[in-house]
Parts: C-alpha cells; sequence; structure tokens
C-alpha cells in the first residue's frame, strides 16, 4: 500500500526475507538471499510487530505499552524508515 | 523477548551460517569453468533422501541457517521437493541454484509450496548462441529465460549469477541489461576462479586485463543507474588484482559444502586437495566434523600459515587467500596464495595476467569421464611451460 494521509504505512516484511530466532547464538536474524542480518536487543521484537496490519504510530504505541519510559518513539520511526530503505520492509 | 541463550562452547570453532548442498553433480550444462570437481560423483554413490533431510536437520542444530541447494542442476533431483521441506523445518532458508533447465510451472509451485525461498539461476552470456556455445547445451537460454519468467511470476526473489571469463567480459553491460529486462533483484558478476575445470581451461577462459578494466568501468557505471533497484555485485579477479580473496570467509569459519556422496568440505574445491581426507556425514556427524575434524581444523585460524602471511596485518582479514589455489598452483597448500602480490610465488599469476593472449585453444566442457583425459592433458601442458 502506497503510504499517503488516506493510506498510511503498515509495514509489512519484505516477501524474500525470513525473521527467525536463533536459539544456537541467542539472538534474532534477517535471513535473505545471499545475506544474514543479526538484529541486536529489541529489534526483533520490533520487526516482528511489521504483519502489515499496524501502522507506524500504532507500532510505536503498542511497544511504549510493553516498555514504559523507553524512547520508542523517538527511535522506532527511524528504525522502520532504514528497513524500507535497504527493502527489507515494504 | 527471547529464548534461553544457547551460545557455542568458548573452546570450540565459531558456528557455520551457511551450507553448500552440492545435492548431484549430473547437469545438463557443461561449463567449461565448473566448479564441480573434476572427478564428478556418480549418481549411484548420491546421499539418500533421508539421508539429506537428517543433514540439514543436523545443520540447523549446528547453526546453518541459509543453504544453497545447488549441483550440478539439483532440479536433476526428483526428491528436491522434500529436501526443501527438510531444510524449511530445520529452520534453514533456501536458494535454489539452478541452470533453469528443467523448471517448468508445477515444478515450481511444488517447491514453493515445499518452502523455497528464492532462486539464483545462471547465465552464460546475453546473447542466446554465445550462451548455449559456453554452456555446452542448445536452447539453454531459451530455458533460462522460461525459468527467470515463472519464478517472476510466483513472486520468489531472483538472482542472476555470471561466471564472467575472456568470451563474456565485453558483454557485462549487455547482461546487466539482460537482468533489468528479466525482472532480477541481484545480478552476481563473478570472475572465474582459477581450479578444476577452470584451470584445465585457463588458457581459454582467461581474460586480458584491459578486458578487465572495461568491465569493471561498466560495473561502476551500471552500479550508480541500478542502485536501489538491482544489487550488482562484482567477484574480484583474483590474478589481476594483486590481493588474495577472502575465500570462504576463511577455512572452516563461516559455511561448509556437503558434496553428493556426503563428503564434507570447507569449500567446494577442497576435493583437490589430495591429503585432505575429508570427512563424510555417512561416518560422522555434521557437528563432529565441524569441530573436531582434522580436515576442517587443517588451516582454520592463523597458526597454520607459512611465509609473509606469518606477520602479516591482514592475515585476519584476507586468511592467506585461497588454499586450494595455493595447492593448484605450487603444489603446498599452506603456502601464500599466488594471488597475493606479497607471495613469492606470485610471479605464476602476474606473468599469467600481463602475459600476451594467444589464440585460445577450444574449450574442454566439463562433463563425467572428461576429467582423466583432461587432466592428462593439463599436465602435458604444464610441462609444456615448464611449471609445476
Amino acid at each position: 500500500m502506497t503510504p499517503g494521509a488516506d493510506h498510511p504505512w503498515c509495514p509489512s516484511l519484505a516477501p524474500a526475507l525470513m525473521l527467525r530466532h536463533d536459539a544456537v547464538r541467542g539472538t534474532d536474524l534477517l535471513v535473505m538471499p545471499e545475506r544474514v542480518v543479526v538484529l541486536k536487543g529489541h529489534a526483533g521484537m520490533v520487526v516482528g510487530l511489521c504483519d502489515g496490519t499496524r501502522t507506524v504510530p500504532g507500532i510505536v504505541g503498542e511497544l511504549a505499552g510493553r516498555f514504559p519510559g523507553a524512547p520508542v518513539a523517538a527511535t522506532v520511526p527511524a528504525f522502520l524508515d532504514s528497513l524500507r530503505q535497504e527493502g527489507w520492509l515494504t | 523477548m527471547t529464548g534461553p541463550a544457547v551460545s557455542a562452547p568458548p573452546t570450540g570453532p565459531a558456528r557455520p551460517w551457511a551450507l553448500l548442498a552440492e545435492l548431484t553433480h549430473a547437469c545438463p550444462l557443461h561449463c567449461p569453468y565448473c566448479s564441480n570437481p573434476l572427478e564428478l560423483a556418480r549418481r549411484s554413490a548420491e546421499l539418500s533422501t533421508g539421508q539429506w533431510a537428517d543433514v540439514l536437520r543436523q545443520a540447523g542444530e549446528l547453526g546453518v541457517v541459509h543453504t544453497h541447494l545447488s549441483g550440478g542442476e539439483p532440479l536433476l533431483r526428483a526428491d528436491l521437493e522434500e529436501i526443501v521441506a527438510a531444510a524449511e523445518s530445520a529452520g534453514i532458508y533456501t536458494q535454489l541454484v539452478t541452470s533453469g533447465t528443467g523448471l517448468d510451472e508445477e515444478r515450481l509451485a511444488a517447491l514453493t509450496a515445499a518452502g523455497l525461498r528464492s532462486v539464483q539461476l545462471s547465465v552464460q552470456h546475453a546473447e542466446p548462441r554465445a550462451n548455449d556455445r559456453i554452456a555446452g547445451r542448445p536452447s539453454s537460454f531459451a530455458e533460462k529465460e522460461r525459468a527467470a519468467r515463472l519464478v517472476r511470476a510466483a513472486g520468489l526473489p531472483l538472482g542472476l549469477n555470471v561466471v564472467l571469463h575472456r568470451d563474456n567480459l565485453d558483454a557485462v553491460d549487455a547482461l546487466v541489461e539482460l537482468g533489468e529486462a528479466w525482472g532480477v533483484d541481484r545480478i552476481e558478476l563473478a570472475n572465474t576462479q582459477f581450479y578444476g575445470w577452470g584451470l584445465l581451461n585457463r588458457d581459454a577462459l582467461l581474460p586480458s586485463r584491459e578486458q578487465l578494466d572495461r568491465a569493471r568501468r561498466t560495473v561502476e557505471r551500471r552500479r550508480r543507474q541500478l542502485a536501489g533497484r538491482v544489487d550488482l555485485v562484482w567477484v574480484v579477479p583474483d590474478y589481476f588484482d594483486g590481493v588474495a580473496k577472502p575465500c570462504m570467509g576463511g577455512w572452516g569459519a563461516v559455511s561448509l559444502t556437503v558434496a553428493p556422496d556426503g563428503t564434507v568440505l570447507p569449500c567446494p574445491a577442497a576435493a583437490s586437495l589430495p591429503d585432505l581426507c575429508p570427512p563424510n556425514v555417512r561416518d560422522r556427524s555434521l557437528a563432529w566434523i565441524w569441530e573436531h575434524s582434522p580436515a576442517f581444523g587443517r588451516y582454520r585460524g592463523t597458526e597454520w600459515m607459512t611465509g609473509p602471511c606469518r606477520e602479516c596485518p591482514r592475515r585476519e582479514e584476507d586468511f592467506g587467500g585461497c588454499r586450494c589455489q595455493a595447492f593448484a598452483l605450487t603444489g603446498d597448500a599452506a603456502r601464500t596464495d599466488p594471488a597475493c602480490a606479497l607471495s613469492p610465488d606470485h610471479h605464476l599469476v602476474r606473468d599469467l595476467a600481463d602475459g600476451g593472449r594467444p589464440e585460445p585453444p577450444p574449450y574442454l566442457h566439463r562433463r563425467p569421464g572428461a576429467a582423466p583425459a583432461a587432466v592428462h592433458a593439463l599436465a602435458a601442458a604444464r610441462s609444456r611451460n615448464g611449471g609445476t
């Protein structure tokens, strides 16, 4: 969906990508053709919320509820935007 | 938020990320630079469906998260769908590495249903007749074109892989154009690595420095144009750059190869090392092979290094280059890769890189049984050149 006033962006993982937990290394991963990206800290949880149903403010709100006092409003939208620029979120 | 962290034991080597599964050495193509060994595994020696499923299960437990299902031509395995499903249930991301021959709508649908995630398609040239001549198969180009269309229609990510050499480096621009027209996400332009079949065919495949410089400039220009749309990857020609490649990200460091008969190797070319005694999944677990086998330990880390590598500040970056190339050119796999300008054997590649380009011999196409005669031809060529 094209982001805009009437159609806010609801991030979802690009079809080529697999988000998974790696129990051997104790981390979350984004796996894609020819590449594996290690998601540090809570990044995997943030990406996990990108299921195409939530808007960015929706994701921020949900995380703010889980982590009271964390600067999610200041960091999460920029993080999601950087993943979109990589082509990993659509 | 995460499950319990189960780290590798602090004493063991870091766990592998990737597995190259050579499901079969059978192939409808006969490319003269094939990365398969000269001694191709017979079909009767191949691992069974159940054995491959077990290898993938073990690989997942070991830490592998990515596999290239390759060959030969993996589509020649009638049980490929089951192998894909086994990888998927082990949590391993699958990429099919194919010539395109044998891919139809029904097969692709079955593979996708089994969990196939992406496809890498080989292309030999942008011009159909030249493609088919290099591949040694008439109609190969048309098969690739059809395969690309099917993969795009199925919505899977698609990459092109082009091995570059004297006969297609001047077509790099057209190859990139072809990739765009076929709607690919990624184009890997990989300069030929000269061991195995590539070494046998080196006189036919070795480009000139001028050709390489032109191609490199084209790639840089195209990369700027395609930024954000198509990922353009250039795999360096190590004979020409004076810099050894960080082969496989280090021996036994990142990935492993399982050959059709269950032999496990640190890289697909390592079968050429005569005294390696590579382990086999029929005899040992993958974990033992990775952590304890002498073959995987032999060139791991930096302790084994000789010559200029020992004190080199780059030794943790290029790992001494390629062991198979060191062996192929000097007869000693522990020597510094002759591709490195600091190697005492560097003249072996420099003389070739800067030498004249006489009329190239015809290709010695990769075929089962072609190897013994081919090895004989290689020995004769070496004695003519006064090499090792």
